[in-house]
């Protein structure tokens, strides 16, 4: 994994909602520090001089309360505790409801090289946004062949060989009016361990699909803004497969395949390929499928329950 | 299954022309070939893959590939990388 840098910490709160607006008051030499840990830590008892435990790797957050104890600090002798907790190479300190820290922090802070930030906001909005960013940057992460689209909102996640369609199959669904996430290769990334988000790997070959024949296309310009989106919860999987007549498929559908992708269980269907099999409608009445299960509804779990009533009746 | 640790040459980084020499070579042989940066690993099938990888100048990539031809689909391509795509 590459570092994380305070730098990186505040290039993307600004990138993404910038409600922080955070802003480094001092010790700006420190901004390439890495955060080294998700976890956020409170360092009233660091302050105080208890150091068991503490999360040096950690980006200390200074509340109300640690704001006051630092004031009170700055009237008796205990520069020590704060020459300890900056003999720490803690990451950087950030500071709620624009708190300022008396001098003496400061030119501590400054000569130890650690950048203190600081926000408008309130403690507790500040420690949310950091721990949405840091649990984005922690998360674990896999890169899969394949392609990505939106069908019917549903994240659905195309996999299959090469050269078995996965980019035409998701060109027609463009052509369709669904959406590009990312063609070729996906970043998966496990959110809050109960979520996948795909993602293109970088910028460069977003909204770009390579298609044989026809060589590397811009879906953005081609189809317009509203054919492409950067990420999307992967919420099926769709294999496509070899036309293979000695394989039994399911026909009935009325069990559902997993697969688990870093801990997180995603529905999967198969669908083996063959000219005059029209995949992307498949997959868009799978998508529909899906959203029509999510809303409690299982058409052939239903179809079955209703035919043996209907048998019932008749008897 | 064999792999190399290969490092980019060429000033411009791994861009289009270079990511196709890739794939058309990679193509030839009958092995699966895969190109790993970081934790990222691609499909050696896939130019857009291969330019998603980000590689720039300097950058370090490893090539993987398993298969009956693996020692020399794996040398050739190490030559690319070695002769900067025949570019600069």
């Amino acid at each position: 994994m590459k570092t994380f840098t305070v730098l990186n910490l505040l290039e993307t709160e600004t990138g993404e909602h910038n409600t922080l607006k955070l802003t480094c008051f001092a010790g700006k030499d420190g901004l390439g520090r890495e955060i080294g840990k998700q976890n956020i830590y409170r360092p009233g008892l660091a302050l105080s001089g208890f150091f068991d435990g503490f999360a040096d790797k950690a980006i200390q957050v200074f509340g109300r309360g640690e704001t006051a104890y630092l004031q009170k600090l700055q009237g008796e002798n205990s520069a020590a505790s704060l020459k300890k907790f900056f003999g720490f190479s803690i990451p950087c300190c950030a500071f709620s409801y624009n708190h300022r820290p008396n001098e003496t922090f400061i030119a501590l802070a400054r000569e130890s090289g650690c950048p203190l930030l600081s926000t408008a906001a309130s403690t507790e909005e500040l420690i949310l946004t950091l721990y949405r960013i840091l649990g984005k940057v922690f998360s674990e992460n896999i890169t899969c062949h394949g392609t990505m689209v939106e069908v019917f909102g549903i994240g659905v996640l195309i996999r299959g060989k090469s050269g078995i369609g996965k980019s035409e199959a998701a060109l027609e669904l463009i052509q369709r009016g669904h959406r590009l996430v990312a063609d070729d290769a996906v970043r998966i990334t496990c959110l809050y361990n109960s979520a996948l988000e795909g993602t293109g790997l970088n910028e460069e070959a977003a909204y770009h699909m390579e298609i044989r024949g026809l060589g590397i296309i811009n879906i953005f310009e081609l189809y317009g803004a509203g054919a492409v989106r950067n990420g999307k919860e992967i919420q099926m999987i769709v294999d496509l497969e070899e036309w293979d007549p000695e394989q039994i498929c399911d026909r009935i559908g009325d069990t559902e395949i997993y697969e688990e992708l870093l801990g997180v269980r995603v529905p999967r269907i198969r669908l083996q390929v063959k000219p005059g099999r029209n995949i992307p409608i498949i997959v868009e009445a799978a998508a529909m499928n899906q959203r029509l299960k999510k809303m409690g509804r299982f058409s052939a779990r239903s179809f079955i329950q209703n035919q043996l009533h209907q048998r019932e009746a008749r008897v | 299954m064999i792999s190399q640790q290969v490092v980019l040459s060429n000033r411009a980084g791994m861009h289009a022309r270079p990511a196709t020499l890739l794939v058309n070579k990679a193509g030839e042989f009958k092995s699966e070939i895969f190109f790993e940066k970081d934790r990222d690993r691609v499909s050696s099938k896939s130019v857009l893959g291969i330019i998603a990888l980000g590689l720039s100048y300097d950058s370090t990539l490893k090539i993987i590939a398993d298969g009956e031809d693996e020692q020399e689909a794996l040398s050739a391509l190490v030559e690319l990388f070695e002769n900067k795509f025949y570019e600069d």
